[in-house]
C-alpha cells in the first residue's frame, strides 16, 4: 500500500474519490493516467525539472525567454499526453490572484499615464509588469501541473525522501515525514470512500444534506463525522498494529521494493534541462 | 409494494478517464412481498444498482418506480421513499454516532418529521424486534459487542418501517450463530410484516435456504433470474462469473461423477440428504 506499486495505486486513486455522486467533485491529487515518456521519468527528475523550471521563469528578462519558456513548456504538454483542458483547470484557482495582481499592477506602477479614470490611472510601465507577471504565474502553475498530473502523489513522496535525503544530516527527519506523507495520501481516497459510505447510510435514515438552512446542514454533519473519525481511530489503530507486526521500526537500514533508479531516459532528461537552462541565459544576454 | 427498474444504466465519473459503466441497461420487477437474492461477483454492480433503488444514487439512463411512481422524477418526494425502501449497508454498525442506543434507533424515524411519541415507539418496537437485550437501550453503541452494534444498526433501519428491506451482505464479519440469528430475523419481517426482501449476498448456501428468487448479476447486467433451483443448474456459468453453488449441490455433483445416481435439483442440506437417501436406499 504504501511502496511505489502503480497498479494498486492507480486503483486506489481518483476513481474511488468517484463512487457515487455525493462526492462526485472532489479529485484526489490530479494524477491523469497516460502512457508517456513523462510518466515513466524518474519523480526526482520531474521534481528537479519543475524546480529549475520555476528558476528560470525568474531568470528570464524578455520575449526572447519567454518564447524559450513556452516552446518548453508546451513542447513537455504535448509529450506528456494529458490534455491541455486538465493543465488549464488548475489555473482556475488562481484566477483571483491572477486578476489582483494585473490590476494592482497596471495601475500602481508609477509611469507614462495611457488611461485613466478619476483618481485611477493605468501606466504602460504597469501594463508591461502586469503582462509579464500574469505570463509568470500561468507558466509556473502550468509547469507544475506537468509534475502533479504525470506523478502519482506516492511517487512523488518517494521521489522527495530521496531528493531531500541529504536533510537528514542537519537533523530533520526526512524518512519518518514521507512515510506519514504517503501514509496519509493512501487513507485520503480510503477516507473519502468511507465519508461517502456513511454519507448514503445517513441519508438512507433521511439524513438532510442537501437543506438550504446552514443549521440544518451543519447539524447533519455530527452523524457523519462521529463514525468517520471512529473509523479513522479504527483503521490508524488497525495500522499501526500491522506496521508493528511487521517490526517497523522507522528508516535506519530500511530498504525499497522498487527503489527509484536512474536510466538512460532520465540522464536524457536532465541533459535536456540542462540544455534549456542554458538557452533561456543565452536568451536573456543575446537579446 | 413492488418496484420496478426500467432499463437503469449508471456511469461512474462520466466523460473523464475513469470512466467506468456500473450497470447496463437493467430490467427487472420485484413483486410485493417477493424474497430475492442478488449475486454477484465484487464490481458486478450490486452495490449500485441496490443505490439507485434507494434513489441514493440518480441512475444515468432508465428510471425506477417505486410503487408505480417515478423516484427520479423531480416532483418525487425523496424523502418519502425512506419511509417505503430501507437500506441496510455492508457492515451497518460504522454508522452508529449518537451517545446512547435508543437516541441512534430514533434518528431515523425523527428524520422522517413524526412526533416524538411515535417516533420513541418505534424506536422501542425496532429495538424489540431485533432482540437487544432491554439494559443496553441506554448505553454508548460503541460499549456493545459486534453483534450487538449490527443489531442496533438493523433496528435503526426498521424504526423507519420501510415496506422494502434492502440488506447488502448482513451477514458479512459474524459468527455462525449471528448469520444464523440474521437470516431468521429477515424471515420473520418478511413473514410477520409482509416486507420485501432483497438480500445481497456472497454466500450461496444463505440464499439457496432463504430466497426464492435469484438475480445474478455480472458486468453490470443481470445475467440470470430466476428460482435458485433453476439458476444453481447453471453451475458451469456461475463458475465462469467468478461465482459458486451451494456447497450440498457440488457434493451432489461429485456423486453424480462418482456414479451415484442422485438428483442434483436439491438445494438446500434438507432436500439433499433426502435425494441422498433416495440414491442410495430406493424405497
Amino acid at each position: 500500500m504504501f511502496g511505489t506499486d502503480r497498479t494498486e495505486e492507480q486503483k486506489l486513486s481518483p476513481k474511488v474519490t468517484d463512487e457515487g455522486n455525493m462526492l462526485r467533485d472532489i479529485t484526489l491529487g490530479q494524477y491523469y493516467p497516460a502512457d508517456s515518456v513523462i510518466h515513466k521519468l524518474d519523480p526526482r527528475v520531474k521534481i528537479t525539472g519543475t524546480f529549475l523550471y520555476i528558476i528560470s521563469l525568474f531568470l528570464v528578462r524578455d520575449i526572447w525567454g519567454y518564447a524559450v519558456a513556452l516552446a518548453f513548456l508546451a513542447s513537455m504538454i504535448f509529450i506528456s499526453k494529458v490534455p491541455v483542458s486538465y493543465m488549464v483547470r488548475g489555473l482556475k484557482g488562481i484566477l483571483f490572484i491572477l486578476l489582483f495582481t494585473a490590476a494592482f499592477n497596471i495601475f500602481f506602477t508609477p509611469g507614462e499615464v495611457i488611461w485613466s479614470f478619476w483618481k485611477i490611472h493605468a501606466t504602460r510601465e504597469g501594463l508591461r509588469i502586469a503582462i509579464r507577471m500574469v505570463i509568470r504565474l500561468i507558466f509556473l502553475v502550468m509547469g507544475t501541473s506537468i509534475m502533479t498530473l504525470t506523478t502519482t502523489p506516492n511517487q512523488l513522496t518517494d521521489g522527495l525522501e530521496k531528493v531531500l535525503r541529504p536533510l537528514r544530516h542537519i537533523g530533520v527527519p526526512v524518512h519518518e515525514v514521507a512515510m506519514m506523507m504517503s501514509i496519509a495520501l493512501s487513507f485520503i481516497p480510503i477516507l473519502i470512500e468511507e465519508l461517502d459510505k456513511i454519507m448514503k447510510a445517513q441519508s438512507a435514515r433521511g439524513a438532510d444534506f442537501e437543506s438550504k438552512k446552514l443549521s440544518v446542514r451543519m447539524k447533519s454533519m455530527v452523524p457523519v463525522l462521529v463514525p468517520l473519525f471512529v473509523s479513522a481511530f479504527r483503521r490508524a489503530g488497525d495500522l499501526a498494529n500491522a506496521m508493528e507486526a511487521r517490526c517497523y521500526h522507522g528508516g535506519e537500514g530500511r530498504t525499497r521494493m522498487k527503489p527509484l533508479r536512474y536510466v538512460k531516459r532520465d540522464l536524457l532528461a536532465y541533459l535536456i534541462l540542462l540544455i534549456y537552462l542554458a538557452l533561456v541565459i543565452l536568451a536573456g544576454i543575446l537579446f | 409494494m413492488s418496484i420496478i427498474a426500467d432499463h437503469l444504466s449508471y456511469i461512474y465519473s462520466a466523460g473523464t478517464a475513469y470512466e467506468v459503466k456500473a450497470l447496463n441497461d437493467v430490467s427487472f420487477k420485484i413483486e410485493d412481498g417477493e424474497y430475492v437474492g442478488l449475486l454477484g461477483h465484487t464490481g458486478s454492480g450490486k452495490s449500485t444498482l441496490v443505490q439507485v433503488l434507494d434513489g441514493l444514487l440518480k441512475a444515468s439512463e432508465g428510471t425506477v418506480y417505486v410503487d408505480g411512481e417515478d423516484i427520479f422524477d423531480k416532483d418525487y418526494p425523496l424523502k418519502s421513499l425512506r419511509s417505503k425502501v430501507g437500506i441496510v449497508f455492508q457492515y451497518p454498525e460504522y454508522q452508529l454516532f449518537e451517545a446512547d442506543v435508543f437516541s441512534d434507533v430514533c434518528f431515523g424515524p425523527a428524520n422522517l418529521g413524526l412526533e416524538r411519541s411515535e417516533v420513541e415507539l418505534r424506536a422501542y418496537e425496532a429495538l424489540k424486534q431485533v432482540g437487544l437485550r432491554d439494559e443496553a437501550f441506554y448505553q454508548s453503541p460503541f460499549d456493545l459487542s459486534g453483534g450487538e452494534k449490527r443489531r442496533v444498526a438493523i433496528a435503526g433501519v426498521l424504526a423507519m418501517k420501510p415496506k422494502v428491506l434492502i440488506l447488502d451482505e448482513p451477514t458479512a464479519g459474524l459468527d455462525p450463530a449471528g448469520r444464523k440469528w440474521i437470516l431468521e430475523l429477515v424471515a420473520r419481517l418478511r413473514k410477520e410484516n409482509g416486507m420485501t426482501i432483497i438480500l445481497v449476498s456472497h454466500s450461496m448456501d444463505d440464499l439457496a435456504e432463504n430466497a426464492e428468487r435469484l438475480m445474478v448479476m455480472d458486468k453490470g447486467h443481470i445475467a440470470m433470474d430466476g428460482r435458485p433451483k433453476e439458476v444453481f443448474r447453471y453451475h458451469k456459468e456461475l463458475f465462469e462469473m467468478g461465482l459458486d453453488i451451494p456447497e450440498v449441490v457440488k457434493v451432489l455433483y461429485m456423486l453424480r461423477e462418482n456414479g451415484v445416481n442422485v438428483n442434483t435439483d436439491a438445494i438446500t442440506v434438507r432436500e439433499a440428504a433426502e435425494e441422498i437417501r433416495k440414491a442410495i436406499r430406493p424405497a
